[in-house]
């Protein structure tokens, strides 16, 4: 069997390489390759690539947090302190035969993300989807652990900028027209604090912050996948799929073409003379001239054709029935939170405030609030139903939501898409019917709770709200128990799964 | 630097016997301060006994390692003790008989912080334990270190 193990400690200079020493003699013991990444103060061999790919399991002996962790994400993982490898090696060594072992049968079927030899053991077919799923969901959890600082930095200072500085700050900042006043654009950034005030410079920094959402989604759902030449590819596909408007939906998209394109191309079988060029030319420039062309050619025009068909759409059906209309614009806030759909009800939202036609705003308003505060009250009715890290998210996500930053929203459903989306999308589509149906107004196109001075019936407003939130947080609750227990019992019996790129014989 | 200059007869006591591990570590780093070795003995030791508040240095088999990177250390050393009633350092199953106490300067470059790498290696090896607690001589002990070390 191959091994990969990392070993570290606090000074760096004694049990790191104690228990290294430890490791390997028990390894060899045992009849199996091991390569230990000391991650000492004499400066750390990484594990080679190849080494890694090839490895059935991963020891981790440290005492502190082991660097580069997510190289290896989806391997069987045993983990223990340094003094356990130095005292029991071979208790290790044996926990790791046996976590190989669990993940073996599912392992030795699973999927590559692309065309690769088919694995020679393709019996357990069944078992290879759920390994195959495992996996996905593992990538992007990569991609949203990563995005989420952004989230909450971010969208904060958004949040700031308009309990400060009020819906006004935006178009200060960004240009456009609010209550008959047309503001410029601000083009020279040397004049931001004069003409937007502190608010107006929270909100642009939050806006920066903002704009890197998508790329650090997409470029470490890639690095997920093949570490760090993935970033490359998966950050411009981000960008581009920010540019072309295909919002977090085709930033996951892309992250995941980008791992994919690169991992075909990492296989492919080169000349001496050009493998040496592979990690710093002929991978970030073909894998990224791939993935941005896919992006920019292929996806992007459905993207735009889908927003032009729904605007039309939107048009068709306002007048008819105003409820009917709340919901849709709610379901389409709740879908992609600040993708396409997203867009196009919000800029609907704008288009009727600008020809006076507030009730409209109102809703879009109401809808976009909804998911985050959902969420956020879903993770403290229910903790253990997320995870640490979306519990931490969660905290935030009652501000973002209060200040109608329906992003706050995105790291729950990026991780759990399947489950979230469609329990956000009922309950905002609750919410914008109800706001329609009391006939509340906003005079003001974004700033949340914050201008709540700005919206007529204010109190059915809330209710329309409450109501929406109540609906949200009920079904992502009742969404995270459908297909969990299945689930669950699939991963232990299954281990975690073990993306050996070729089955090598146990042993 | 070699590693005969790593550990010298001096920093070798093998009748080190002592109350507790702080006082075991003092007289074992006094013989560093001798040759220059550690600067400060007193901040040495401070950052010897923070590294030991993390965890214990004591490991199975009668070993304790009290250590540190330290900016009052000039260069890696070693200094050993053995104790033939045992000092405690902590580990599960007794005292340490076998006493390394590791010094390495806060700013070591790599080729000073292999070959600590290379003693921290040794150290797991039974043979190597064996062969220090029969040593007859300081003497011994800086060849058995200086040939295990090197050996690798």
């Amino acid at each position: 069997m191959r091994i990969v193990a990392v070993t570290s400690c606090p000074t760096g200079i004694a049990h790191t390489y104690m228990a290294a020493e430890a490791l390997e003699q028990a390894a060899h013991a045992a009849g199996h390759e091991i390569f230990v990444e000391t991650q000492g103060a004499a400066g750390a061999d990484p594990v080679p690539a190849d080494q890694l790919a090839a490895a059935q399991a991963v020891v981790f002996a440290a005492d502190v947090e082991v660097r580069g962790r997510e190289r290896f994400a989806g391997k069987p993982l045993v983990e223990a302190t340094v003094k356990s490898a130095i005292h029991d090696a071979a208790a290790l060594i044996a926990k790791a035969e046996a976590a190989a072992a669990a993940a073996g049968a599912s392992a030795a079927s699973t999927p590559e993300p692309t065309a690769s030899p088919a694995p020679v053991s393709s019996a357990a077919g069944g078992v290879s989807v759920k390994g195959a799923g495992t996996k996905l969901r593992q990538w992007l959890m990569t991609g949203v652990s990563y995005m989420i600082p952004f989230v909450a930095a971010g969208g904060l200072m958004i949040a700031f900028a308009f309990m400060f500085g009020g819906a006004v700050v935006k178009f200060k900042v960004v240009g456009g027209t609010y209550e008959g006043h047309t503001y410029a654009a601000i083009t020279d950034y040397s004049k931001l604090l004069a003409q937007a005030g502190w608010a107006g410079v929270l909100f642009e920094m939050g806006s920066v912050a903002f704009s890197m959402l998508v790329p650090i989604l997409s470029g470490f759902i890639a690095y997920a996948i093949v570490d760090r030449p993935g970033l490359v590819p998966g950050i411009v596909a981000g960008l581009i799929a920010s540019l072309v408007g295909a919002g977090y939906l085709g930033g996951l998209i892309g992250g995941l073409l980008a791992g994919g394109v690169v991992y075909a191309i990492m296989r492919l079988r080169l000349p001496r003379f050009l493998s040496a060029l592979m990690p710093v030319l002929i991978i970030p420039l073909i894998s990224t001239i791939i993935v941005g062309g896919l992006m920019l050619l292929v996806v992007g025009e459905p993207v735009a054709a889908a927003q032009r068909g729904l605007t039309s759409w939107l048009n068709g059906l306002n007048g008819s029935n105003a409820a009917l209309l709340g919901a849709v614009l709610g379901l389409m806030m709740a879908f992609d939170m600040g993708g396409p759909v997203n867009k196009v009800a919000y800029s609907f939202g704008l288009a009727g405030l600008a020809s006076g036609n507030l009730t409209v705003m109102a809703a879009v308003m109401a809808a976009g609030m909804t998911p985050p505060i959902a969420l956020a009250l879903a993770t403290i009715v229910r903790p253990k139903l997320f995870t640490p890290a979306e519990r931490k998210a969660g905290n935030a996500a009652w501000l973002l939501g209060a200040s109608f930053i329906t992003e706050g929203a995105i790291p729950f459903a990026a991780a759990d898409p399947l489950r979230v989306i469609p329990s956000l999308m009922t309950g905002s589509a609750v919410t914008g019917a109800l706001s329609m149906q009391f006939g509340a107004t906003s005079r003001a196109p974004h700033g949340g709770i914050w201008v709540i001075g700005l919206i007529g019936h204010p109190v059915q407003y809330v209710v329309a709200l409450l109501a929406g939130i109540a609906v949200s947080a009920a079904c992502v609750i009742g969404a995270k128990h459908i297909g969990r227990r299945a689930e669950v019992d699939a991963d232990a019996s299954a281990g975690a799964p073990a993306p050996a790129a070729t089955p090598v014989p146990v042993g | 630097m070699t590693v005969t200059e790593l550990i010298l007869p001096e920093f070798v006591l093998l009748d080190l016997e002592a109350p507790d591990r702080h006082a075991a570590t003092r007289r074992l780093g006094e013989s560093l301060v001798a040759s220059g070795r550690v600067a400060d003995l007193d901040g040495f030791l401070a950052d010897v006994r923070a590294r030991e508040a993390q965890m214990p240095t004591g490991i199975e088999g009668g070993i304790g390692i009290p250590h540190a990177r330290s900016a009052h250390v000039t260069a890696p050393s070693l200094a050993f003790g053995r104790s033939a009633q045992g000092i405690d350092f902590g580990a599960d199953d007794g005292p340490a008989h076998l006493i390394f106490l590791i010094a390495a300067p806060d700013g070591g470059d790599a080729a000073h912080m292999r070959i600590l790498a290379a003693l921290a290696r040794r150290l797991v090896h039974e043979s190597f334990r064996g062969a220090l607690l029969e040593a007859p001589d300081p003497q011994s002990v800086v060849d058995i270190v200086t040939k295990e070390v090197l050996a690798r």
